[in-house]
């Protein structure tokens, strides 16, 4: 066996201890979840569901709804404003604006979250670029408020969610058969009835990958609503921290932390089984 | 499609993701303090100040120790792991895979408070031990993804040829193999330490004021100050990032790294 496995053990053994303690923290936060909170420590007490109850008043539904409807609302933003720039990457006919295009849609992935963040602020705050730009051309006397409101949250997190949704979209596009198109361009469907009829219909599965994997990822979003939310918009992740770090309750931070994981979970599963359902649908038409 | 109407619409969408961008960068040069726009002269004291500044510096070199720690980390176990992933069927697999693939799904903050727990049970609390591994896990993903790209893309009739000339496992392995995923692997640990470095939610909850990375730095000093500081330290963050992926691009074909595919 070990002759006809050369190297198994030594390469399993360092991705099992990892696996150990990544699943080592996570029960930590289980564990954590279901302890008695005892005010002014840090110690916990005894087994209790306590913390689950709690989830049950209604600012912390509120808190809950907002961060679904936030992480819908970008998604459904995200998928408009990316969908013709990643039509545009695929099919641009010059290699250099193919090229320019997956550098301005890509590299934002990887500034970092704080940067992205900051920036916004700059651009969204009352005497940042927008109200500056907009009090210079005298369309407005008083600056708008765009900081800590739930409109600023989106307009960053959109900009945010939208180099995974291009990714998406453009590899959904890119293995669109051209040749569909051009036989129903050839029976006579406008370029618009081919787009509408053939090309976004055939898409569907990476749309549908693209909504839940941009909802996932923000409902999971923290320095957004964090700073630009600045404590007038509350995410799960903002009152998960609050809790942990401001009350230190950190029995109920680990309650409001594993529910994150389990709607994440939750989205992904239920994208697998939307998107294998769809796929089917596809094939057999 | 080649219409005018639409280029101009993918203009709009690529000004709304880049004005940020612009903006961070136009502030950092700006020589006043309140954030005016148009800028009134150009001027480099936000750098100087940004790159005098204590916390920052210490966050850096925090942050640089991290990196390289996590990263390297990362491309060892991870390499091992995309090896066996796609090369053998064993017990169990489906498990590890799940466990380790899963740091791209759960959220940070989930994971980061995870660690926090984690160290305090073994009095480890915002030392380096629980920031790397956290930042292993976390980064360990893209690296397994982009050694077994480039492992499913090797000929196996290679390894099966020197084997057939009596080379032993270990040499098919070091001299056929190894130099083979090199890009791979090169590519998969610059994406890790580029996310490594720039990663805030998890550095938030696993660091300390003394341990704390250059992200956590900058959201400290965010929420006391308001000066532009903080705007040439993100200038300086992003272009570093930009070449590292320019070069990366064109040194390992980082969009096939990253599996994006446009033809």
């Amino acid at each position: 066996m070990t002759q006809r496995r050369p190297f198994f053990v030594t390469f399993l053994a360092p991705a099992v201890l990892t696996a150990v303690i990544l699943a080592a923290a996570l029960f930590e936060v289980l564990q954590y979840s279901v302890r008695t909170f005892i005010p002014g420590s840090l110690d916990v007490g005894g087994l209790t569901l306590d913390n689950f109850v709690r989830i049950n008043r209604p600012i912390y539904w509120w808190v809950l709804l907002d961060t679904f409807y936030i992480s819908l609302l970008t998604a459904i933003f995200s998928l408009l404003l990316s969908y013709p720039v990643a039509y545009a990457l695929v099919r641009a006919k010059r290699d250099w604006v193919r090229s320019a295009l997956v550098s301005l849609s890509i590299t934002p992935l990887f500034t970092g979250e704080i940067v992205r963040t900051f920036s916004w602020m700059l651009t969204l705050g009352s005497d940042g670029f927008v109200n500056s730009i907009l009090r210079k051309l005298s369309i407005i006397d008083m600056p708008l408020q765009l900081m800590y409101t739930r409109f600023g949250v989106v307009v960053a997190l959109v900009q945010f969610s939208m180099p995974v949704m291009i990714i998406l979209l453009a590899t959904a596009i890119a293995h669109v058969d051209r040749d569909c198109e051009k036989a129903a361009a050839n029976l006579g469907a406008s370029p618009t009835a081919v787009f509408w009829r053939i090309t976004l219909p055939l898409t569907l599965p990476g749309i549908l990958s693209g909504i839940i994997v941009v909802f996932a990822w923000t409902m999971s979003a923290f320095s957004t609503p964090q700073l630009i939310g600045g404590g007038k918009v509350l995410m799960i992740s903002n009152l998960a921290y609050l809790q942990g770090f401001s009350v230190l309750n950190l029995p109920f931070a680990a309650t409001l932390s594993l529910i994150a994981l389990v709607c994440a979970l939750g989205s992904l599963a239920l994208m697998k089984s939307a998107t294998g359902r769809l796929e089917k649908r596809l094939a057999i038409n | 499609m080649r219409s005018f109407a639409f280029w101009s619409l993918v203009v709009a969408i690529l000004v709304y993701m880049t004005l940020p961008t612009i903006v961070v960068l136009m502030t950092s040069v700006n020589p006043t303090e309140i954030l005016a726009f148009p800028p009134q002269g150009v001027s480099f004291d936000w750098y100087v100040k940004a790159l005098n500044y204590r916390d920052f510096q210490v966050a850096f070199q925090n942050g640089l120790i991290v990196t390289g720690c996590a990263s390297t980390l990362a491309l060892i176990v991870g390499s091992a792991f995309a090896w066996l992933v796609q090369r053998y069927q064993f017990r169990g697999r489906g498990l590890l895979e799940a466990v380790l693939w899963s740091p791209l799904i759960i959220p940070h903050f989930t994971l980061g408070f995870g660690f926090l727990l984690l160290g305090g049970a073994f009095g480890l609390q915002q030392g380096y031990v629980m920031i790397v591994l956290a930042h292993m896990v976390l980064v360990m993903p893209f690296v397994t993804r982009a050694v077994y790209v480039s492992l499913s893309n090797i000929d196996p009739n290679l390894a099966r040829a020197a084997a057939n000339l009596g080379a032993s496992p270990f040499n098919v392995l070091v001299r056929i193999e190894l130099p083979l995923v090199l890009p791979g692997m090169a590519g998969g640990w610059l994406i890790a330490a580029v996310l490594s470095l720039t990663e805030f939610t998890a550095s938030l909850y696993v660091t300390g004021s003394r341990t704390q990375t250059l992200p956590v730095a900058m959201y400290n000093y965010i929420r006391e100050y308001a000066d532009p500081t903080v705007s040439a330290i993100s200038a300086m963050l992003i272009i570093a990032t930009t070449l590292i992926m320019f070069i990366a691009d064109r040194t390992f074909g980082l969009r096939r790294v990253l599996a994006i595919d446009t033809h």
